[in-house]
């Protein structure tokens, strides 16, 4: 508890200090490169036929995902605190490979901790990380993925609490980290706002993001939360069926619960085990969703839907087709959704925040989509 | 007054320190625990702390990980739990803590899981992962079925919450020995006795240390400073080597008897 409090103060301390905001503003400017551009995504929606839906880009930031706008944030906050070592866990590896980004820009020691199916899965993130000198721990207890990860890199916290800052990678755990999670991504949803004043010179009608732990989503939604006719709309990992344990849709198939410091949707048994997830997608394979998305979903400001592994697998091959971009697979879930609903919403306005970019997810695509070894 | 505090009341009289073991229930089955428990009892253990495995233990280290992984593979669940403490009861009137992590309570039914932990025999119940700042309405429960509220204090605990739980805290306060996750260590950190004083400063409840005892130098060591000493992982991992070998109940015995050094 008391580490969380030294970080809530110094993290409420900072936001008030200019300097603090000034340092992050401009890494966040010149080193990430933000503004990251709102493109409209003109063959998409054409071939569609109905509304118009432009991407958020925020797999153009430097790592290839949103996830660097919180470590830079939380980075800072590290220094702040006088911390020499970073640890973290990672799904995807995207934050992994952010957090290591950070450690190796600010000269920390750094530990991530990465599930060893993830590892598996996802293992161009893990050369990237050990690459930029992180050490990179394989976890082998439970399910081997995000949700072990995370439980081991508490571990390593509170043993190591003196000299180690906790580099949460999403809005989940105990408080304060949804909320400083969610501000250092709110970017997102500030810029996206202007951009799309200035290019539609009116509000979306709807925005989609995929929601793992949550922190793409509630970063692009949270600056909409009181423009009532902007849908919200989150798009959890449907996996390969309905069943417990096939399938990462919280809403769908959980119930409230405390897992890893928080109280919020949760995959879990009739005697209240964590149940096993799955997702093709790692960034999404995680048995609770972020407080916060729970919040909005109890009073309905967000609606929350999912989709299943093999329509996101197509949903990237399509808008690499058409667009050029090759997204990341927890990225796809979001296209895919705004794919559904476009034909239907003629004269209608779509956000979608492109969160990561593919690259890591090569291997999968390669794996499931037959024609990628044709010659 | 509980069972708990009767413990630590006779042995302040007989100037004793309380031996508190921490057993996985179920572990390697629901069938064993009960002679397991008996066992611990006939080598000197004064208190029962019976672990409610969780899938997902985020205070343990791997031992005591390890051990609810094969409890819950061999159908452990929290109902389960409350049938072997009963169990335990009828043969015994060892006090009994309740030590579980807050899913599979708030699950079961916190109300629920008072009326029926108090009616099998449970003395006290142990949350790891309920904050005390958020635990008003479990402390409320707790007490109106009148079962202990066992809270861990840790090295880096603040003034304030220390404050807090010498409040709510009833029949002991577990002191957590050093930062960190449970599990054996070679010597106990120096950080005890701070917070040894540190506690006392705020209640005259007895006392325990916790994580990382597994030895009797480390018993005789802490047993100057406090009233009881826990020991969990050092048992679990005679329990992981022994498994169905019918030497583990001797065998925990003789360890709990080396323990108090006796």
């Amino acid at each position: 508890m008391s580490p969380l409090e030294e970080l809530e103060n110094t993290y409420l301390e900072a936001r008030q200090d200019p300097k603090f905001q000034a340092e992050l503003d401009d890494l966040l400017h010149n080193y990430a490169g933000r503004p990251t551009p709102l493109y409209y995504a003109k063959r998409l929606s054409e071939q569609l036929g109905g509304a118009r839906i432009y991407l958020k880009r925020e797999d153009l930031l430097h790592t290839g995902a949103h996830k660097i706008n919180n470590c830079l944030g939380q980075a800072l906050l590290a220094k702040r605190m006088g911390k020499k070592r970073i640890i973290a866990e990672t799904g995807a590896g995207q934050h992994g490979v952010a957090t290591a980004t950070v450690c190796a820009l600010f000269g920390f020691d750094c530990t991530v901790y990465m599930g060893e199916e993830d590892m598996r899965r996802q293992r161009l993130n893990v050369f990237r990380m050990r690459m930029l000198g992180a050490k990179v721990v394989g976890v082998t207890n439970g399910s081997r993925t995000l949700k072990d990860a995370i439980s081991e890199a508490m571990r390593d916290w509170v043993t190591n609490v003196s000299t180690t800052h906790y580099l949460l990678g999403s809005a989940l755990g105990s408080h304060p980290y949804p909320l400083m999670v969610r501000e250092f991504h709110r970017v997102i949803g500030v810029e996206a706002r202007e951009q799309i004043l200035g290019r539609e010179g009116r509000l979306p009608d709807a925005i989609f993001a995929c929601v793992g732990g949550g922190s793409n989503a509630i970063g692009i939604f949270h600056p909409f939360l009181h423009d009532d006719g902007v849908q919200l709309i989150g798009i959890e990992a449907g996996g390969r069926g309905k069943g417990l344990g096939e399938h990462a849709a919280r809403f769908e198939g959980g119930s409230p619960g405390v897992l890893q410091g928080a109280y919020s949707y949760l995959l879990q048994d009739d005697d209240g085990q964590i149940s096993l997830t799955h997702s093709v997608s790692a960034g999404l394979d995680y048995a609770m969703v972020g407080p916060e998305h729970a919040y909005l979903y109890d009073n309905g400001r967000a609606e929350y839907t999912s989709v299943e592994d093999g329509a996101a697998l197509i949903g990237a091959q399509t808008l690499s087709r058409t667009e050029g971009i090759i997204p990341a697979l927890e990225s796809a879930h979001a296209v895919v959704e705004a794919i559904r609903r476009a034909p239907a919403a003629k004269g209608q306005v779509f956000i979608v925040n492109l969160s990561g970019r593919g690259d890591k997810d090569i291997d999968i695509y390669r794996e499931n989509l037959k024609e990628m070894d044709q010659a | 007054m509980s069972r708990i505090t009767g413990l630590f009341e006779r042995l302040k009289t007989e100037g004793k320190t309380a031996l508190v073991a921490y057993i996985t229930a179920g572990d390697p089955t629901p069938d064993h625990t009960d002679r397991l428990v008996a066992a611990l009892e006939r080598g000197g253990a004064d208190l029962i702390e019976l672990g409610v495995p969780f899938s997902d233990p985020i205070a343990d280290g791997p031992v005591i990980q390890r051990a609810g992984d094969r409890a819950l593979r061999a159908g452990t669940t929290l109902k389960r739990v409350l049938e072997i403490a009963a169990q335990i009861r009828k043969r015994s009137e060892v006090p009994i803590l309740l030590f579980t992590y807050l899913n599979p309570v708030l699950r079961y039914g916190l109300e629920k899981l008072a009326i029926d932990a108090a009616a099998v025999g449970i003395d006290g119940c142990l949350l790891t992962d309920a904050s005390v700042e958020e635990a008003e309405t479990y402390i409320k429960v707790m007490q109106e079925h009148g079962l202990d509220t066992v809270f861990l204090a840790a090295p880096t605990s603040s003034p304030r919450r220390l404050d807090l739980l010498a409040k709510y805290s009833r029949g002991f306060v577990y002191l957590v020995s050093r930062t960190g996750v449970t599990g054996e260590q070679a010597s106990m950190s120096n950080l005890v006795a701070p917070l040894v004083k540190a506690v006392r400063e705020r209640t005259s409840l007895p006392l325990a240390v916790g994580f990382g005892v597994s030895k009797h130098e480390h018993f005789e060591e802490l047993a100057k400073q406090v009233e009881g000493v826990v020991v969990g992982s050092a048992f679990m991992r005679l329990i992981e080597e022994f498994r169905d070998d019918p030497r583990l109940e001797t065998e925990l015995e003789q360890f709990t008897r080396s323990l108090k050094g006796l």
